[in-house]
Parts: C-alpha cells; sequence; structure tokens
C-alpha cells in the first residue's frame, strides 16, 4: 500500500484533515445509522396500544427488558412479506435491465455528440426532475388510462395481445394498474439516473483505443463490445444501483401506476405503519430490506476493493 | 528496385475546412526500409501517417501499398497496423490479451494465438510480465507491449507515431537502438514519424522533412544534414550558421559569396548569377577556433575567415560551443571537440579569437 511509502507527517497535527474526513462519518452517523438504530430498537419492542413500549422499563423495582425477536421470524415465515420481497426485487430488477437496455445507447450517443450539443443534451436529460415527481407520474396515468392517446395507440396497433400473451397485462385493453404499466412507469422516472453516471464515464473514455482496436482487425461492433462495454464497467455498475436501489423501496410509482398483481414493500410498510399501525412489523419489514439491499452491496464492494489490491 | 515501390503515395491532398494540413505530398518507399516523416508539430505529417493507416481519408490522391489501391479500405481491413503515440494500450487487458487481441479477430486457433503471443514476448523480452496489466507496467514496458501488439500480425507496413515521445531522455536513446534491431529482426517495412530530429536520424534510413503540409527534401539523414536543400531544412536538423549574402563569382569549380563579416569561397559550384542573394549555412563542428589568424588551404588569402569576441560558451563535456561575436553583430556558433585534457590556454569570455573553415564546409542555399 502507499501510506508506508508516502507517511502523511501532519496526519496528527493537521485538524483540518481530521474535520475534512470527520464531516462525513458524522453526518453518515446521525442521519443514517441513529435513525437505523431506531427502527431496529422498535422492531424488537412490543406495540402497546397508541405507541411502542419502552423497550428497557423499570417497575416495581425491577429492570425488564423487553426485546422480541418475534416480527422477524413473522415476516421470514409468513408467505406474504416473502412473496413481496420477492416481488419488489423483481421488479426493481426488470426496472433496472430495461434502463440499462434504453440508458446505455442513450448516454453512448450522447458521450459521442459533437462537444457543443453535449450540454444541451445533458439538460434534456434533467429537465423533466423540473418538474414534480407526483405530477409525472399522474400524466402516465393520463396516457394509460382507457381512451388516453398511448392507451389508443397500443390497443390500435395490437400491441396489447402480444403484452396480454407475455402475461405483463391480464387482458387486451387493460393497461393501468397492470405489471406493465407499473414497469413502464419506473423505467421513465428512474432512466435519468442510469444515463448520467453511464454518459460521465463513456464521455471520458480515450477514444484511441477504438482507433487501436480498428487497426488489429476489430470492426465496430467487436470493438464496441471488446473495449468499450467493458470499460465502462463502473458506470454501468454505478447506475444499476442508482436504480435498483430505490426501485426496491419505491412506493409511490406501484401505488399509483401498480396494481393487485403488483404488491410491493413499501405498499407493505405503508400499510402495516399507518393502516394496521403496528410499527414494529413495519420496522422488521424496513430493516430487513435494508439487509437484504446493503449485505450484497457490502460483498460485492469488498471483492472489488479486493481485486482492486491485486492490481495494485 | 521494381518499377513501382512498396509503399507508393501519389499526389495525396488532405483539406480541414479548407486548409491543406497536407498539400500534394508523393513518396516512394521500398520494402524493408525505416522511414521517417519528420517536421515541427502541425507539419502535417501525423496526418500523412493516419491516412495510411485508414483514419483518415485523403481528399484527394492515391496510396498503394504493395501495388494494392488501399482506398476505401477501413482500417481493420488493411494489412498493416499502427504503434500509437502514448500506445493506446487497452487497460482492462492484460499483456498477453493485448498482444493476442489482434490475432483473436483473425478467428485463429487458439493454439496458434498462443504461440504467437508467446513468440511476440519472447522478442520484446516481456514474458514475465504476461499476466500484468499496463498500468503495472513502466513507461518503457508498455511501449515494447505496444511494438509487441502491432507486430503480432505481421504486417506488410508498421506505422509508428511518435514512438519514443512518451519516453524520457536517457530511455529514449536506449531504445532507439533496441527498436531498430526489433524491426529489423522481424524484417518490416516501417514509416514513423517524429518531430524529434535527433531520433529520425539514429532510427531511419531516409528521412521525409515536412513543413507545412509539403514535403521539403527526402533522402538519407547523411544527405539532409551535410546537403540541406533549403534554409528551413538545414536549420531544422542541426545547428548551423546562416549567412545571408551575394554571389560575387560563379566558376564551375568554385564559387565566392560575399557576407557582412566575410568572404566565403566554397569549392562547389551551384546554378545562379553573380550579384543573386543567396545564404551560406555553415555547421558550428565544421569550423576551428585559434588565437592567431591563420590562411585557409586551398582559398585565396583572406577568405574564409572571421575575427570575433568569445561572448558565451557551453561546456557539454565532450564538446564545447563557442558564441562567437563578429563586427556586425552576429552570433557565429562554433563547436570544438575537447580532445585532449586540460588544454593550456583555452579560450574564455572576453577572447579575441579567428574562426576558419575549408572551401567544403559550407553549403550554399538559393532559398
Amino acid at each position: 500500500m502507499t501510506t508506508n511509502l508516502h507517511p502523511a507527517p501532519s496526519k496528527r497535527t493537521n485538524p483540518g484533515r481530521f474535520a475534512v474526513i470527520g464531516v462525513p462519518y458524522v453526518w453518515l452517523l446521525i442521519f443514517f445509522l441513529l435513525p437505523f438504530l431506531i427502527i431496529v430498537k422498535i422492531s424488537i419492542s412490543e406495540m402497546g396500544d397508541v405507541s411502542v413500549n419502552d423497550l428497557v422499563s423499570f417497575r416495581d423495582g425491577a429492570l425488564a427488558v423487553n426485546a422480541r425477536l418475534g416480527n422477524y421470524l413473522t415476516v421470514v415465515r409468513d408467505e406474504l412479506y416473502f412473496n413481496t420481497y420477492v416481488s419488489s426485487l423483481k421488479y426493481a430488477a426488470v426496472t433496472t435491465v430495461l434502463c440499462l437496455a434504453i440508458g446505455y445507447p442513450f448516454a453512448y450517443f450522447m458521450a459521442r455528440a459533437q462537444r457543443a450539443v453535449q450540454p444541451v443534451l445533458l439538460m434534456l436529460v434533467m429537465l423533466p426532475f423540473w418538474t414534480s415527481f407526483l405530477l409525472r407520474v399522474y400524466a402516465w396515468k393520463g396516457l394509460l388510462i382507457e381512451h388516453g392517446w398511448l392507451f389508443d395507440l397500443i390497443t390500435g396497433t395490437g400491441l396489447d395481445k402480444l403484452l396480454a400473451g407475455a402475461n405483463l397485462i391480464p387482458g387486451p385493453g387493460q393497461l393501468m394498474n397492470t405489471p406493465f404499466s407499473l414497469v413502464l412507469g419506473m423505467t421513465y422516472m428512474y432512466l435519468p439516473f442510469m444515463i448520467l453516471p453511464l454518459y460521465s464515464n463513456l464521455s471520458k473514455m480515450d477514444l484511441r483505443l477504438l482507433e487501436a482496436a480498428s487497426d488489429l482487425g476489430a470492426t465496430a461492433w467487436v470493438a464496441f463490445w471488446k473495449i468499450t462495454v467493458p470499460l465502462s464497467k463502473a458506470g454501468i455498475i454505478a447506475g444499476s444501483m442508482l436504480v435498483f436501489i430505490p426501485c426496491v423501496g419505491e412506493y409511490v410509482i406501484p401505488e399509483l401506476l401498480g396494481g393487485p398483481q403488483t404488491q410491493m414493500i413499501g405498499r407493505t410498510l405503508w400499510d402495516e405503519f399507518f393502516s394496521n399501525n403496528d410499527w414494529p412489523i413495519a420496522a422488521t419489514v424496513a430493516v430487513v430490506i435494508i439487509l437484504l439491499i446493503i449485505v450484497p452491496l457490502a460483498l460485492f464492494s469488498k471483492y472489488q476493493a479486493e481485486a482492486q489490491e491485486k492490481h495494485a | 528496385m521494381t518499377a513501382g515501390a512498396f509503399l507508393q503515395i501519389r499526389d495525396v491532398v488532405k483539406a480541414f475546412n479548407g486548409h491543406r494540413a497536407v498539400n500534394n505530398v508523393s513518396l516512394d518507399i521500398r520494402k524493408g526500409e525505416i522511414f521517417a516523416l519528420l517536421g515541427p508539430s502541425g507539419c502535417g505529417k501525423t496526418t500523412l501517417l493516419r491516412m495510411l493507416g485508414g483514419f483518415e481519408t485523403p481528399t484527394s490522391g492515391t496510396i498503394l501499398l504493395d501495388g494494392r489501391d488501399l482506398a476505401g479500405l477501413p482500417p481493420y481491413e488493411r494489412p498493416l497496423n499502427m504503434m500509437f503515440q502514448s500506445y493506446a494500450l487497452f487497460p482492462h487487458l492484460t499483456v498477453w490479451e493485448n498482444i493476442a487481441f489482434g490475432l483473436k479477430r483473425d478467428k485463429l486457433p487458439a493454439a496458434q494465438v498462443a504461440e504467437q503471443v508467446d513468440a511476440m514476448l519472447r522478442l520484446v523480452q516481456l514474458s514475465k510480465f504476461a499476466q500484468r496489466k499496463p498500468h503495472q507496467l513502466s513507461g518503457g514496458q508498455q511501449q515494447r507491449v505496444a511494438l509487441a501488439r502491432s507486430l503480432a500480425k505481421k504486417p506488410q507496413l508498421l506505422l509508428l507515431d511518435e514512438p519514443l515521445g512518451a519516453l524520457d531522455k536517457k530511455l529514449r536513446e536506449e531504445t532507439q537502438i533496441e527498436l531498430v534491431n526489433i524491426i529489423e529482426e522481424v524484417g518490416v517495412t516501417c514509416v514513423m514519424v517524429t518531430h524529434d530530429q535527433e531520433e529520425a536520424m539514429t532510427m531511419a534510413s531516409r528521412i521525409a522533412v515536412m513543413s507545412d503540409g509539403r514535403l521539403l527534401q527526402v533522402g538519407a539523414p547523411g544527405e539532409i544534414y551535410e546537403t540541406p536543400a533549403s534554409r528551413f531544412v538545414a536549420d531544422f536538423i542541426g545547428n548551423v550558421n546562416l549567412m545571408d549574402g551575394a554571389l560575387t563569382l560563379d566558376e564551375p569549380g568554385h564559387v565566392q559569396v560575399a557576407c557582412a563579416d566575410c568572404t566565403h569561397h566554397i569549392g562547389h559550384g551551384i546554378t545562379g548569377t553573380e550579384g543573386m542573394p543567396v545564404t551560406v549555412a555553415l555547421r558550428p563542428e565544421k569550423i576551428r577556433l585559434g588565437r592567431e589568424a591563420t590562411d585557409v588551404a586551398d582559398v585565396p588569402a583572406g577568405f574564409n575567415r572571421v575575427r570575433g569576441t568569445v561572448k558565451d560558451m557551453a561546456y557539454f563535456g565532450s564538446y564545447t560551443v563557442y558564441h562567437l561575436q563578429l563586427a556586425s553583430g552576429m552570433v557565429l556558433k562554433v563547436s570544438s571537440s575537447n580532445a585532449e585534457r586540460h588544454r593550456e590556454h583555452p579560450l574564455t569570455w572576453g577572447d579575441e579569437a579567428w574562426a576558419s573553415w575549408s572551401p567544403t564546409a559550407p553549403v550554399v542555399l538559393t532559398h
């Protein structure tokens, strides 16, 4: 490692250095770890009549710790929760793949466009953010609802029969509140999060590498798969995470565009908190989904770091 | 040599937005030679090389390789390979995979690819580093990987774009010889581009000097150095003293040129008329320096010598360069080899000295 070769002599004496490193740590501690611990606490507490009972109580001279892990057993064993987790992960994965399939060519042509045009294209990608998220989801409703113009287009061309055949909609002429409308909405909403990291990666690529590949006998197609795609791996990973992670916990889009077939974990969470008023179960559902996402990610980045260390 | 040279460049023009980056260049390059395109940056040498590689399309003119017109062939179908400036090695592939990249595109059987890659690694002495990634290699090693990669497909023509530009001076000198040895061992015809005249002189068998998109002179390194055809070439290649003057005598065996500080008697004829303005080019190492005025052999008394004051001197170890201030204000550069140790009464700052040169030393330039 380089630390041995270039020791920083001012490591201890420089408070500025400590502050710079410290700020993000403190931020994460206060706004991520602390709330997370509160959620964990709620998940192992008992629900009282109005609010959650205290985890530790002192009554009649006896100290009692009322922690229960039963909620975790319920969440793991109950088929309803299990299916909801699987369906959340499934729709998030499908959305990620679709965003990648649409976003990669998009980012590629943006990065290869004339230098002068690129800022304009970048603006156009970010332009939808200037309109409210909710408004845009509602707009899709208007398009997909019976006799919305996208509805007319899809039913007019007979595309709905194809979708019904693929089991994405229950039957021809029913587009709203189906897996189709859900995935369409999520792909639309999260596409910019895929395009931006890919664009930033692809626009930095050294184009002489493609000339070298061409010189060595690779057609443009081969050079794309052998050089461009492997070199944009970091962008693909970053974009996929930015889409996948929020999609798993997405609440608004499934609520407005999804249907009975597309129960997702965000919706379950809402129901437990606000309809059933069962905070501990809701907190358990939240903790499990966080672990479900963070553990594979942590393992993955550890593997990445190890692979990089091997190279260095 | 047969009627057609191996690589024929005929009247090639490349215009960008009306500006001619390469202006009507014609060149014949022989099989097996190392040919250098030399010129300052922006002279069009790289554009010419990129047209050979297929990365630029000539606006007009033809390029024939072994009698075959290369027009319309994309880079990946040309029987030539290029070593790029700063190498363009694929950063995500190992040294082995980099060298194998071109062979795999030809759909060769795996055993044959492996055999050829291993042979290339031995050629550039990098067998130990086969599994490293490019960023784990030194600049010199990267350069050898790039060379191995461009030779792996046994190209008919090898193009080198500033092959040593990314290396530091000491390494560059060592690598020049090594590179030539490898290219000659493989026996490939080679066209290189460089802005470094030393590199061109040591490596190439012939050099084309370019400026402003045009070829100024083509010849062996010695020819270009000793008989430059123009002021630009004389000035660009090596050090030179340029003295403007007028032709005063034009005989078949010799000419005389009067300059501000001295009169030259030059032992070769030129085509010109008496009174025409010419430039005399005199290399610093062809001038002798002494404390006394001496007559020069084969020259009328008083010719080919000039008096000046040592204004500056730079000691380079094996030789010393003196700057002699002449009466007209011109500074004459003289380089004198330090053949003896501790010479008695060496010239130093402020000393008066006489410079003299033989009648064969100067070259008369008419443009």
